[in-house]
């Protein structure tokens, strides 16, 4: 993956498809330290410790379509080659949990990107899913809460253009903001 | 700063008009992208985000987009599947400015992009 952002996009997409209802994802950032970590929580149907044992080796995967799953393999590889960590943890039906931490200043470091556009992406496509998302620095912090929004809006869809256009700004000036164009 | 406060004041807005938007008929249009690890890496997010900006600017209500997980064709990422008349296009290989030609020759127009078409390349 070519941005962070994506790797979060994509182990968001297993959240979903182990049937979470309710998405958790947070950037914590320390400037000072150089260092920040990602998070991605849910509440699908976990994994046993068997599978939890396995599934950061690349022959392991559910689907169907093919033999390797790749996102778990890849997003690990992301932190641990650019001096972080990575780490899962999981229960049978009650969900899994997801952390890389990262050294800001690494020279293997992939940037984070896009991860706005893919926040966006996430709650406009997933309308049966709620996200809460978190990023935090020394500096301040930002929170976007999907259950916030659906209580006022009601039955408009966040895919309506001027809903869309409102989230796409809540996004940039309260999560982007935080970190500005430093990771 | 964009708030709360703000949606609502957005929601009341949106209350007091009266809804002319085309519902969703049997003339809809349905466009999946295919978001697989695959298709994420092989650049997935531009071809959705083009389909979207293309169809907003068009204004075409009775166009549905969203994602999809695999399709079951890794080495043909980014793909595209457009459903209309009944029928299943599978755009493979796909770019932001291919996608957008979708939109206009084959969406808008009803002219099948040929070229892009699994098994045509
Ligand atoms: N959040 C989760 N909840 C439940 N099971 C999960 C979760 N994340 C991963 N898994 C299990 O671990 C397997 C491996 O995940 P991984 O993302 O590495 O590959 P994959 O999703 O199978 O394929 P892809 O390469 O498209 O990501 C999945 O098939 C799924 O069975
Ligand atoms: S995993 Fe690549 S298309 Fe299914
Ligand atoms: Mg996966």
């Amino acid at each position: 993956m070519r941005e962070l952002a994506l790797n979060v996009l994509d182990i968001t997409e297993n959240s979903l498809r182990a049937g979470a209802k309710l998405v958790r994802i947070a950037l914590n950032i320390r400037f000072a330290e150089d260092r920040f970590s990602i998070d991605i929580e849910d509440d699908g149907c976990g994994m046993d410790e068997e599978m939890l044992a396995r599934v950061t080796d690349p022959f392991t995967t559910t689907r169907t379509t093919r033999k390797v799953g790749m996102g778990l393999p890849l997003f690990r590889y992301s932190a641990e080659s650019a001096g972080g960590s990575f780490s899962i943890q999981s229960q049978k039906g009650k969900g899994t949990r997801v952390h890389a931490e990262y050294c800001i200043g690494h020279i293997d470091r992939i940037p984070l990107g896009d991860f706005g556009g893919v926040v966006l992406q996430l709650i406009t496509m997933n309308p049966a899913v709620d996200f809460c998302v978190e990023v935090r620095s020394e500096e301040g912090e930002g929170l976007l809460d999907t259950r916030q929004f659906r209580e006022i809006l009601g039955d408009v869809p966040f895919t309506e253009p001027e809903v869309r256009a409102f989230l796409r700004e809540y996004i940039q000036e309260n999560l982007v903001s935080i970190y500005g164009g430093r990771l | 700063m964009k708030s709360l406060e703000e949606l609502r004041a957005l929601r009341e807005k949106m209350k007091s008009q009266t809804d002319n938007r085309s519902v969703a008929g049997s003339d809809e249009t349905v466009i999946k992208v295919g978001m697989a690890t695959c298709g994420i890496a092989a650049g997935a997010r531009p071809v959705l985000d083009a389909l979207l900006d293309e169809a907003g600017k068009r204004h075409l209500h009775n166009v549905s987009i969203s994602q999809t997980g695999c399709i079951g064709m890794c080495r043909l990422e980014p793909i595209v599947e457009v459903f209309r008349d009944g029928q299943k296009y599978t755009y493979v290989h796909m770019t932001a400015e291919k996608a957008r030609r979708v939109i206009v020759e084959h969406v808008v127009n009803g002219n099948v992009c040929a070229e892009y078409l699994v098994g045509e390349n």
